[in-house]
């Protein structure tokens, strides 16, 4: 990417931020936290999202024959079920039901499907006044605008604005000011134009093979009248909605409303098998006819759908169910919404995939850079999708379809990766961040006075895009492992451990290291600090996947006969031991990555362990009372080993406040992208300002990532530091 | 899903219907026509509720036209279901027009039988599949009166009504 480019791309996001960014914030964190409190109800909430998994999976094997099952069922009803090809396919299908009937209007309730095929502007051509109903899709069609959000579409436009929209267009009689005014003016427009309506057009969740129903989960009550109200009904839905029974719904029915907007349920679940049986109305004769005089047309639409089903990485896509819990509980979405983290249009995290599928890999490589891996959305995904996984192959293509720049003999030295020609600098740059801390270190404290001085950081910024207003790592010359080359043996250990010196705290956060392997000597641990430090983590975040890969085998070649001889991997970083866990199981064969993710900790994990087998705690530094704001890693967050961390520092007498935003923004290189700075300090804030309340602001700051303690070192005045450090033997970094 | 162990579901659904904002009277058969002129404002519409569901007061007009439908303050229908884990009423799309009745008034007075309370989704998405492959036909499962949180604070009314009252038969 050019700097030109770099710099247009943070003017579009600055902007975003500054006009939209605090009604997303609001809207999505209130949707997140519903979430939380919603499922929490649930008794068995991990249990229907693998029910949900189950039933997504087998439909989408299946689905040639499920549609020919569903062709069956939506005949025998009396209705029509048409199978298009693409868009323009679909289009063509819808535009000449329309004809004829003699369709002047069509009133359409919200289909984000519809959407993607740009049926109303295909309809509009051919003279037809098309209605968007849903009150949010209805704004935005008087506003031409597009929607920012998959479910809430309007959702980065205030009350004020909407107000202020309904006066200029309309000149209303009365005064338009409560979001009650605003919803009864709108209603009572729009009754108006749904009674005269020909044709009514929706989407559908979920179609069931079995008996031909379409479920429309909606709470307005505009897709109900916009099937009642109007004689001829169309369908449209991507292939991927169809299930096979109407019992399958179950899971999706509990699943949907508390997954993405945090309600229980939405006020109508329609379970409609059209043609329906509702009297036809009239409202300009006002007669009520039969209900055989219903006419209904399934669209089902390919459009590079059946092409996503047979690719290995793309495939989950097709079974998302089009919630937006990944939009809402992720950080970046949270502030900058679905016009930035979005493509034509799908937007959140799972819209790479559906953006890559659907548009093409230009389409999903202008936004997927804003996905940074953190993995928040991973559990809230009601289907389980690896949503980070689906960014960072799309990532890996995109990287894979550019041209050779001129500039990459700059970088060539500092990347022997497994990439061809044509990755994006910046990215090989923070890919290849093993040679790069290996180099900085042996040349250390050299390195660190060029990197930190004006001309390397304007030339950092303008070649590389590495943002000038961060501070660069500070390298250490002596790294973790040649300090411990020196420890003496612990006598008679109760275990033995391989520490991974991640290379953060190999290079650059030795002191943390240090404190690790004396908190475990004294737990009476025996430590072997391990030879590879790079874990992958750095070239994967940047889609490298073969050069990630590639590390991950050095890793196991080095970890794994530890591990055969009986020790445990303690992991410092954790972002490291994430990739164990998680991505090792994309990268290395399957019984390598199960004895990795088997057999290795992170350091407080271990650390609790060892205390609930009998070590003392007295070993390590008491708390005291000693209040703390503690800030634990996304992907740790996303494992459930946060609460190791608050569980041993609570045991030690430590006073513990914890944050609880979803990431603290930097995510490894994201922050130090020129053109990701202003969304990264957007959210690092909302962080920052849970630590500088009343309650939390003089508290001694902890966090467990490397790139939340930079972070937070960049936003907040006082220091922080690794927890470890803080109960270690001889402390460090104590505040006393 | 949630918490249905112990207790009749009718407990449990007076409960959710009272999480979602429906108020609910519970009367035998011969009580429901008074239950629902307590409730119903005029103009009200209504489709004639099926055997055993009680009558409806004289002063709900029957096979409304679509501009009574448009003018009632009220429609009066019954329900085939009660969802107890979600307070959820299942709206049949009949050929008298459950359907209209229940979407175009104010207010929706929905009359569902105690017995065909089900305790949660699995049983009534049971009940409906046998239905719905054998006869075709359409259910809503309406919870809570209409609802759109898109003009910046949620509102309740939105298409469609903006209250609803349950009135639950104990046969």
């Amino acid at each position: 990417m050019s700097s030109k480019r770099r710099a247009s791309k943070a003017e579009h996001l600055r902007r975003v931020l500054a006009t939209e960014g605090d009604a997303v914030a609001e809207n999505t964190q209130g949707f997140n936290q519903g979430r939380y409190d919603s499922v929490a109800d649930l008794e068995d909430y991990e249990g229907l999202k693998e029910e949900a998994r189950e039933i997504k999976e087998d439909a989408i094997e299946r689905l040639p024959d499920l549609i020919e099952n569903l062709r069956e069922a939506v005949e025998a009803n009396g209705g029509t079920l048409y199978l298009a090809d693409d868009a323009e396919d679909a289009n063509e299908y819808v535009r000449e039901v329309v004809a004829d009937v003699d369709g002047d209007r069509v009133v359409k309730s919200k289909s984000m499907t519809s959407e993607e095929l740009e049926l109303n502007e295909a309809l509009a051509g051919d003279g037809v006044d098309v209605v968007e109903t849903d009150l949010g899709e209805w704004v935005l069609q008087v506003a031409d605008e597009a929607p920012s959000h998959i479910v809430a579409p309007a959702i980065h436009k205030s009350r004020e604005s909407i107000a202020e929209l309904f006066e200029e267009r309309f000149d209303p009689d009365r005064e338009l000011e409560t979001a009650e005014d605003l919803t009864m003016f709108a209603r009572e427009k729009l009754g108006e134009q749904i009674a005269d309506a020909d044709v009514g057009v929706t989407g559908a969740n979920f179609v069931t093979a079995d008996s031909g129903t379409v479920a429309l989960v909606t709470s307005e009550g505009n897709a109900r009248k916009t099937v009642t109200a109007t004689d001829t009904h169309v369908a449209v839905a991507g292939v991927e909605k169809v299930i096979p029974s109407v019992e399958d719904l179950r899971p999706f029915v509990e699943l949907i409303g508390r997954s993405g907007t945090g309600q229980d349920i939405t006020s109508y679940l329609s379970l409609l098998t059209p043609p329906v049986g509702s009297p036809t109305l009239d409202f300009q004769t006002d007669e009520v006819g039969s209900p055989d005089d219903r006419e209904f047309h399934l669209v089902l639409v390919d459009n590079g759908r059946m092409a996503m089903r047979e690719d290995d990485d793309l495939r989950e896509t097709l079974y998302c169910i089009r919630c937006s819990a990944c939009s809402n509980s992720c950080a970046n979405f949270q502030q900058v919404g679905g016009h930035a983290f979005g493509g034509e249009t799908y937007s959140g995290g799972i819209a790479t995939g559906w953006e890559a599928g659907v548009e093409g890999l230009d389409t999903a490589a202008e936004f997927n850079d804003l996905c940074t891996g953190c993995s928040r959305c991973v559990n809230a995904c009601p289907v389980g999708i690896d949503i980070p996984w689906i960014n960072t192959v799309v990532r890996d293509r995109a990287n894979r379809s550019e041209h050779g720049g001129d500039l990459d003999w700059l970088v060539e030295g500092l990347t022997p990766d497994e990439e061809p020609a044509g990755v994006d600098l910046q990215k090989r740059l923070f890919g290849n961040f093993e040679t790069l801390a290996k180099l900085g270190s042996a040349f250390a404290p050299l390195s660190n006075w060029v990197a930190g001085s004006s001309v390397a950081g304007a030339a950092m910024e303008r070649v590389l895009g590495v943002d000038d207003r961060r501070d660069l790592p500070t390298f250490q010359r002596e790294t973790l492992k040649s300090w411990a080359e020196g420890r003496p043996d612990v006598e008679d250990p109760d275990r033995a451990v391989v520490l991974f010196p991640d290379l953060y705290t190999n290079y650059m956060d030795v002191d943390r290291g240090k404190a690790a392997v004396r908190a475990l000597e004294a737990l009476g641990v025996d430590v072997t600090v391990a030879d590879e430090c790079a874990s992958g983590r750095a070239p994967l975040s940047q889609g490298m996947v073969a050069t990630a890969r590639e590390k991950a085998e050095r890793v196991a070649d080095d970890l794994l006969p530890y591990v055969e001889a009986g020790k445990d991997v303690v992991v410092v970083e954790p972002s490291d031991h994430a990739i164990f866990q998680r991505e090792y199981e994309r990268l290395l064969d399957e019984d390598d990555h199960e004895a990795m993710a088997a057999n290795s900790y992170e350091v407080f994990e271990y650390v609790y362990g060892l205390l609930e087998n009998g070590a003392s705690e007295t070993s390590l530094a008491a708390g005291d009372g000693h209040e703390v704001a503690y800030h634990s890693h996304c992907q740790q967050r996303t494992l459930g080993v946060d609460t190791y961390t608050t569980a041993v520092l609570d045991r030690l007498g430590y006073d513990v406040a914890t944050s609880d935003v979803e990431c603290c923004g930097m995510a490894g290189s994201f922050g130090y992208k020129q053109e990701y700075y202003d969304v990264s300090i957007a959210v690092g804030e909302e962080l920052a300002d849970q630590f500088s309340t009343e309650e939390t602001g003089d508290r001694q700051v902890v966090a467990s990532g490397t790139s939340c303690l930079d972070q937070l070192d960049d936003l907040l005045d006082r220091p922080s530091t690794h927890p470890i450090e803080l109960v270690a033997p001889e402390p460090h970094g104590r505040a006393e | 899903m949630s918490t249905t162990a112990g207790g009749p579901p009718v407990d449990r659904f007076l409960d959710r219907l009272a999480d979602f904002d429906v108020t609910h009277t519970v009367v035998a058969p011969d009580g429901v026509s008074d239950a629902i002129a307590d409730v119903a404002d005029e103009p009200a519409v209504g489709v004639e509720l099926p055997d055993g569901l009680g009558e409806l007061p004289g002063f709900v007009a029957t096979d409304p036209s679509p501009s009574d439908l448009e003018a009632a303050a009220t429609g009066v229908t019954h329900a085939d279901l009660g969802v107890a884990d979600y307070g959820s009423l299942a709206l049949p799309a009949t050929a008298d027009g459950v359907e209209p009745v229940s979407l175009y008034g104010d207010q929706h007075v929905a009359v569902v039988a105690a017995d065909d309370v089900v305790p949660g989704m699995p049983e009534a998405l049971s009940a409906l599949g046998d239905r719905f492959r054998a006869d075709g036909d359409s259910v809503v499962l309406a919870t809570g009166p209409s609802a759109t949180a898109d003009m910046g604070a949620l509102v309740q009314g939105a298409h469609g009504p903006k209250t609803v009252h349950a009135v639950v038969v104990e046969r």
